[in-house]
């Protein structure tokens, strides 16, 4: 009698049948994959619209099936704004980098936050700017060294790296605002939950969502895959603390 | 239909309203800002939406945002906030999305006043953004070619996927006139439908992206169809109003409240007896140059450009079409001061006894 197989395991849909460019060892690609398992686990393949960033990230334009809109540096919730107003029973999320979120991008993300804007914002925070070869980023640690702080990133001249999870929880209107680390299967399948969770409270209308999700850049870093994420938990993961900061869920 | 009177900015918001936008988005810059403020409390009445933007920066990519939804989208400022709008402007020409952007414009540069001037014909003709891309650029010298106008630069946004540009100026934005509303249009996606990312529920259709990343191969290509779109402009959606140039010995150029001013002294030198016209620049790009290659310069002494602004900005335009064949000469006032018909009939006057 034949073996029976069964398949309990694949490529997500929303994700092309092509390899991946990003570099060995970078959670760009997880971060993706776990995104399109949210959207598919929720049905919405056809359903999702997704604003693409400047910088690696915009690599998603290679790997997404699905609709996309890329966006201008740091704008990309500015351009989510007028496609969820515009089509509201749309499931729209942007995924920026650091820089673009972070630095460039400030005054759109806090102010689409405070708004309250009923998409999802993921922010792939990795200490640096990757596509232009590992500049100092709003997020390099203390003492992390990039090409423009070859010493390390000193308080006396940058400053503190920035907590986005921590700022935007504070304000009122966001619903759901949640912290990851993409280093251990513990963390990602959290962060998956947590992907689902914001969707799913962005189809119910409650608001803006913000998902942070720690990664690392090998490349830049100038380490091994398995080294990055030995010190994301030693470092990153010390300072960026993962947690959920604000859930309208569970504090009603 | 009856003709209403009505406030320049407002008159423009209503004629974009029943032109078809349904998304305005802003940031408060004077003086343009009753088009937000009548938005603002019209397009909710329309089924549309409003976002006052916590930017121009952030404004003009929520309008980028919505066009790529076929929604018909505008923003409007001023030139500090309309530089702030380059940016997005570049990218709306690169990702070949249609909207409006209105400028009313004020004194420069830098913060400048915020009177009345035509301080960005350079900007709005030149530089709206980098990458070296074009936009039309409708200069209206009354409200009711305003509202014409803005009524009709959907279509051409749409026509095109390009930008389409209003250059107003401050006196146009605050000063009110009668004017004839033109017929609401229900809003479609008919221009749209081909490449937009809306929806139908439950229609499928195979994934759309709408992107300013282009592989070499393919920018190169873009950029060369872009070529071929503004040549075609240049031989098809020229606007300009030439007036008494047929016989004319001196030629005035104006276009916006210039021209308004500038007609008036056209109009006095004539009974007079001079021999003087006027060309208006209705569309400031595509530039009418054959209005001043079909004059005849065997009769032409001279061509005077006035401008709301010092040093004339469109001298160089008309310079690369007149090629020497008259001596050019400039009047303008900058800084918020206003021209006036006595003004404007001296600085003819004075280059009519220069020429002889």
């Amino acid at each position: 009698m034949a073996t029976e197989y069964k398949k309990i395991y694949q490529r997500p849909y929303a994700i092309m049948p092509v390899m991946s460019g990003y570099c060995p060892g970078c959670l760009h690609s997880l971060a993706t994959k776990i995104i399109a398992e949210a959207v598919e686990e929720l049905g919405q393949q056809e359903n999702a619209m997704h604003v693409l960033p400047v910088g690696c990230a915009a690599l998603g334009l290679l790997y997404w099936r699905g609709d996309m809109v890329g966006a201008a540096h740091g704008r990309a919730p500015a351009v989510a704004t007028g496609i969820k107003r515009c089509c509201p029973d749309r499931l729209v999320f942007a995924y920026q980098g650091d820089g673009d979120l972070a630095a460039i991008g400030l005054a759109e993300i806090i102010s689409a936050a405070n708004r309250g804007e009923k998409f999802t914002v993921i922010f792939a925070n990795n200490s640096t700017y990757g596509m232009t070869g590992g500049q100092m980023a709003p997020t390099t640690l203390i003492g992390q060294k990039s090409t423009t702080s070859v010493y390390g990133r000193s308080v006396d001249e940058a400053g503190y790296p920035i907590k986005m999870a921590e700022i935007i929880a504070q304000l009122e209107a966001p619903a759901y605002v949640a912290r990851f680390a993409l280093n251990t299967p513990k963390g990602v399948n959290e962060a998956r939950k947590g992907i689902k969770k914001a969707f799913r409270m962005q189809l119910e209308g409650k608001g803006f969502t913000f998902i942070e999700l720690l990664t690392n850049c090998p490349t830049n870093w100038g380490m091994s895959p398995l080294k990055s994420l030995q010190y994301m938990t030693e470092n990153t993961m010390k300072y960026f603390v993962p947690g959920v900061y604000k859930d309208v869920e569970v504090e009603a | 239909m009856a003709k209403i009177l009505m406030k320049g900015c407002e008159a423009v918001a209503e004629a974009a309203v029943r032109g078809g936008c349904r998304f305005f988005a802003g940031y408060p810059i004077t003086p343009q800002n009753e088009i937000p403020e009548y938005l603002s409390r019209r397009l909710p009445e329309v089924g549309g939406h409003f976002v006052q933007g916590e930017s121009e920066v952030a404004s003009v990519n929520m309008v980028y945002g919505a066009s790529t939804m076929g929604i018909r989208a505008m923003t409007s400022s001023s030139g500090p906030g309309i530089s702030l709008k380059a940016e997005g402007i570049s990218y709306l020409a690169s990702c070949k999305l249609p909207a409006l952007i209105v400028n009313v414009s004020r004194g420069g540069p830098g913060l400048g006043s915020i009177q009345p001037a035509q301080s960005y014909y350079l900007q709005a003709t030149k530089a709206l953004g980098h990458g070296g891309f074009r936009v039309m650029v409708f200069a209206p010298y009354s409200l009711q070619e305003a509202v014409d106008l803005t009524y009709e630069a959907f279509e051409y946004a749409e026509r095109d996927r390009n930008p389409v540009f209003l250059l107003m100026d401050g006196c146009l934005g605050a000063i009110m006139e009668l004017v004839e509303l033109p017929e609401m249009k229900e809003p479609t996606d008919e221009n749209t439908k081909k490449w937009n990312l809306s929806k139908k529920e439950g229609e499928k259709r195979p994934p759309r992206a709408l992107t300013p990343i282009y592989p070499e191969v393919i920018l190169e290509m873009e950029n060369k169809l872009r070529g071929e779109l503004y040549k075609k402009w240049e031989k098809e959606d020229v606007k300009v109003e030439e007036f008494m140039t047929e016989d004319a010995e001196y030629i005035v150029v104006a276009y916006g409240i210039a021209a308004r001013v500038a007609k008036e002294a056209v109009l006095t030198l004539r009974e007079q007896g001079c021999k003087i016209g006027m060309i208006r620049p209705i569309t400031l790009y595509p530039f009418p140059k054959q209005s001043f290659h079909k004059l005849d310069y065997d009769k032409v002494k001279a061509i005077i450009d006035i401008e709301l602004t010092i040093p004339a900005q469109m001298r160089d335009d008309i310079a690369l079409e007149v090629m020497n064949r008259a001596p050019i000469f400039e009047y303008g006032r900058s800084g918020g001061n206003l021209l006036d018909d006595d003004g404007v009939y001296d600085a003819i006057m004075k280059v009519i006894k220069e020429v002889g």
